[in-house]
């Protein structure tokens, strides 16, 4: 009897000691993500406040490579039942991400099953429409959004004689091109993510459809409209300029980045995430302004530009995690929408506030009048309310589309092409793979 | 009649054999299967739907004419990279076999390029001719000519054979280098003798002897040139512009794993292991033949 006390007294003891060494052990959150450089230590940074605010839950921050290597690390983790907690996807995976029911558990459902009280409205109207469904449920959750905006060398725009503000319309774009190309500057102005700046943007900015049943928001069963008059005016005028290098095309991506901060173009369009390191490695002043767009092209209202769209990446959810898991989850996200959170994210990196509040507040610390660059994506993303045009676009396949799209530029650029037969060829091929995506995903 | 050796014990030979035939299974034929069982399917990429859809990738494949142009640049590219390769390594081996003084330094810095791995060397040759920062496109510029390989198809092409070529030099180089110094001198002596000059001692004597090396190397460049070079076309070039240097084995990567569309890839390697094994086959029954051993 007494031995059966003394075990139980000490199975009862074991259990006391080990309870608190559970408690304490937090739940472990992996979250896979393609941010590089400077950036990585941006996601370290978050993660490491996420983790120091409370002892629950760990997110354990890991760079698996670029956007297509993240997405493609995680399918094959999820196929071997690996998968991590959260992954970051970039925009044109949203549609993939989408058809992968029963893979992924969308946002709010997150939230909602974590009791998270969580209000989808305090975010950018902008920003969550692109991955936001029809019937306004939020599917995953921002963490970096840009927007293409315009940068010139004021340097060289003081030697050409030119007055010191960003050119506002594509005609003026020409004539600076013409004055800096005079000055002995090689080349006028030149473009980072030819697709996401010269067809995606270019369409939501003059209002145009890039494609029908809302730019695909609507449904599968959308088809491509790039061909149209206005667009093939557009490639045709750059196609000319290309041929005096008053554009001058310098690759996919941020490829190109080079040309202008080592200054053999005068301007520039990039995404407001190269803020910092365009800032940071051009050794002279820059300035920024507002894409330019066409007089004589734009449906915007008053004759004037709509609104441009987003790129980056949002944070997906995969499915078949335990509850406590999805807790730490939805406390990771509600952490990273805190307005103090995410503003000082968007001032250090040139990305979009998320939320209004993030807005708000870096305007009242006063961050735009020392930085004017890190408020014109903002700008141009509110400029107007967003239409079935420029509210964003969803596209299956969009990554191999994307590259379709490019490839055909590049036939244009390099004058093997005319605009014209160019885009309906990008038109034709991409409407073959939308096709495939609709058959795939029934 | 030849003597045959022969084994006593009936499992000691299949034990011998077995480690070869182990990694013939690990690494071919169940890779292979698998390629061969998912190009007959089309899945979503996270492998929640799948459908029977039987030779339809094919189908889609060879009516897609970007895989016909695929298709060409892998011949241009392969004919080229080949050619270049066994061209000017054996043109230094020759060189080097010669040489009287510092032939050993000349060897080892041949032999080095040899250690870089592809991505590596590919991008080497990015930056060298990079059109805004590379050294050579600078210096190109100053002669007057604009390189731009981010737009122009043949300049892109021109620069992934170069950089591919100057990375199988150095094995070409050893391999023609041991055949060489294989040859009897006393044959090339008794040539001399007989009045037949370097040239003529070449054609006649030295080539017919390293025949059996150059078909080797024939058939060892022609799969560099298919496989080996997927580094330097993923870190040059991406396949562009406008797929100018798109070869077969990186529209496999590139549709499976950034197109996310497995069925096709799959479809597509088949496509290319028969390609290979074809290759290799004619490589044996025809070329072999004018092979002396």
């Amino acid at each position: 009897m007494l031995q059966r006390n003394t075990l139980l007294a000490a199975a009862a003891a074991c259990v006391l000691a080990a309870a608190p060494a559970v408690a304490q052990q937090p739940v472990e959150i992996q979250f896979w993500h393609a941010m590089g450089g400077a950036l990585n230590d941006w996601v370290d940074d978050l993660a490491k406040g996420f983790n120091d605010s409370q002892k629950t839950y760990k997110v354990v921050a890991v760079n698996k490579g670029n956007y297509t290597e993240v997405m493609t690390g995680a399918i094959a983790a999820f196929r071997a039942g690996k998968a991590p907690h959260i992954i970051q996807v970039f925009e044109v995976g949203t549609a993939t991400m989408m058809a992968a029911k029963g893979a992924v558990k969308p946002v709010y459902e997150v939230m909602a099953e974590a009791g998270i009280t969580w209000d989808p409205k305090a975010y950018l109207p902008a920003v969550v429409g692109y991955y936001t469904t029809t019937d306004g449920k939020m599917l995953s959750m921002p963490l970096n959004s840009s927007s293409p905006i315009f940068y010139y060398n004021k340097d060289a725009f003081k030697k050409a004689g030119l007055p010191d503000k960003a050119p506002a319309t594509w005609p003026e774009v020409r004539a600076a091109a013409k004055k800096l190309q005079a000055a002995g500057v090689p080349c006028g102005i030149s473009t980072a993510w030819p697709s996401w700046v010269l067809l995606e943007n270019f369409s939501a900015w003059h209002n145009l459809p890039f494609g029908t049943l809302e730019n695909g928001f609507a449904g599968l069963g959308t088809e491509f409209q790039i061909n149209s008059p206005a667009h093939v005016t557009h490639l045709e005028r750059i196609a000319e300029m290309q041929k005096a290098k008053e554009f001058d095309y310098g690759g996919r991506r941020g490829d190109s980045q080079v040309k202008f901060t080592n200054a053999e173009c005068g301007m520039y369009l990039q995404s407001s995430a190269g803020l910092s390191s365009i800032l940071k490695t051009a050794k002279f002043d820059v300035g920024f302004g507002m894409m330019p767009y066409w007089p004589d092209l734009t449906k915007g209202p008053n004759g004037g530009p709509q609104n441009s769209i987003l790129g980056g990446a949002t944070l997906w959810v995969l499915g078949g995690k335990s509850k406590p898991e999805v807790k730490g989850v939805a406390e990771f996200f509600a952490y990273l929408s805190k307005p103090d959170v995410q503003a000082a994210s968007h001032q250090r990196t040139g990305y979009l506030p998320i939320t209004l509040a993030a807005y708000e507040l870096t305007k009242k610390q006063g961050f735009y009048e020392k930085n004017p660059g890190f408020e014109i994506a903002n700008q141009q993303m509110t400029l107007n309310p967003p239409t079935a045009n420029s509210k964003g676009i969803r596209f299956g396949n969009l990554v191999q589309i994307r590259d379709i799209f490019e490839e055909e530029m590049e036939a244009v650029f390099a004058g093997k092409k005319t605009a014209k037969a160019a885009l309906d060829t990008s038109v034709q091929r991409g409407n073959a793979l939308l096709r495939q995506f609709e058959r795939d995903n029934k | 009649m030849r003597e045959r050796v022969t084994y006593r014990s009936k499992v000691l030979p299949y034990l011998l054999v077995a480690p070869q035939i182990a990694v013939t299974i690990v690494f071919f034929l169940w890779p292979a299967s698998q390629a061969l069982y998912q190009s007959v399917q089309r899945q979503d990429p996270f492998g929640l739907r799948t459908r029977f859809v039987g030779l339809d990738n094919f189908v889609a494949i060879f009516e897609d004419p970007g895989y016909l142009h695929s298709l060409q640049v892998t011949a241009v590219f392969s004919i080229c990279v080949a050619t270049l390769a066994l061209g000017l390594a054996l043109l230094l081996a020759v060189a080097a076999d010669r040489a009287v003084r510092g032939a050993t330094t000349y060897k080892t810095l041949l032999i080095w390029p040899y250690a870089v791995a592809p991505a590596v060397a590919g991008v080497l040759w990015m930056f060298l001719f990079n059109p805004t920062i590379g050294s050579v496109s600078y210096a190109l510029r100053t002669l007057g000519y604009g390189w731009n390989h981010l737009l122009d198809g043949t300049e892109a092409m021109v620069l992934v054979v170069l950089a591919a070529t100057w990375k199988q030099i150095s094995y070409n180089f050893i391999f023609f280098l041991a055949g060489l110094q294989a040859i009897p001198k006393s044959l090339i002596e008794a040539a001399a003798i007989d009045g037949a000059g370097p040239n003529r001692r070449f054609w006649t004597i030295v080539l017919p002897l390293l025949s059996p090396t150059a078909f080797f190397l024939l058939v060892v460049n022609v799969v560099y040139a298919f496989f080996d070079t997927f580094g330097i076309i993923h870190s040059v070039t991406s396949g562009g512009p406008a797929r100018a240097t798109e070869i077969l084995v990186y529209k496999v990567f590139y549709d499976a794993f950034e197109a996310l569309d497995l069925g096709g890839s799959a479809a597509q390697s088949v496509i290319l292991m028969v390609i290979v094994i074809g290759l290799t086959v004619v490589q044996f029954r025809y070329v072999e033949r004018r092979v002396h051993y």
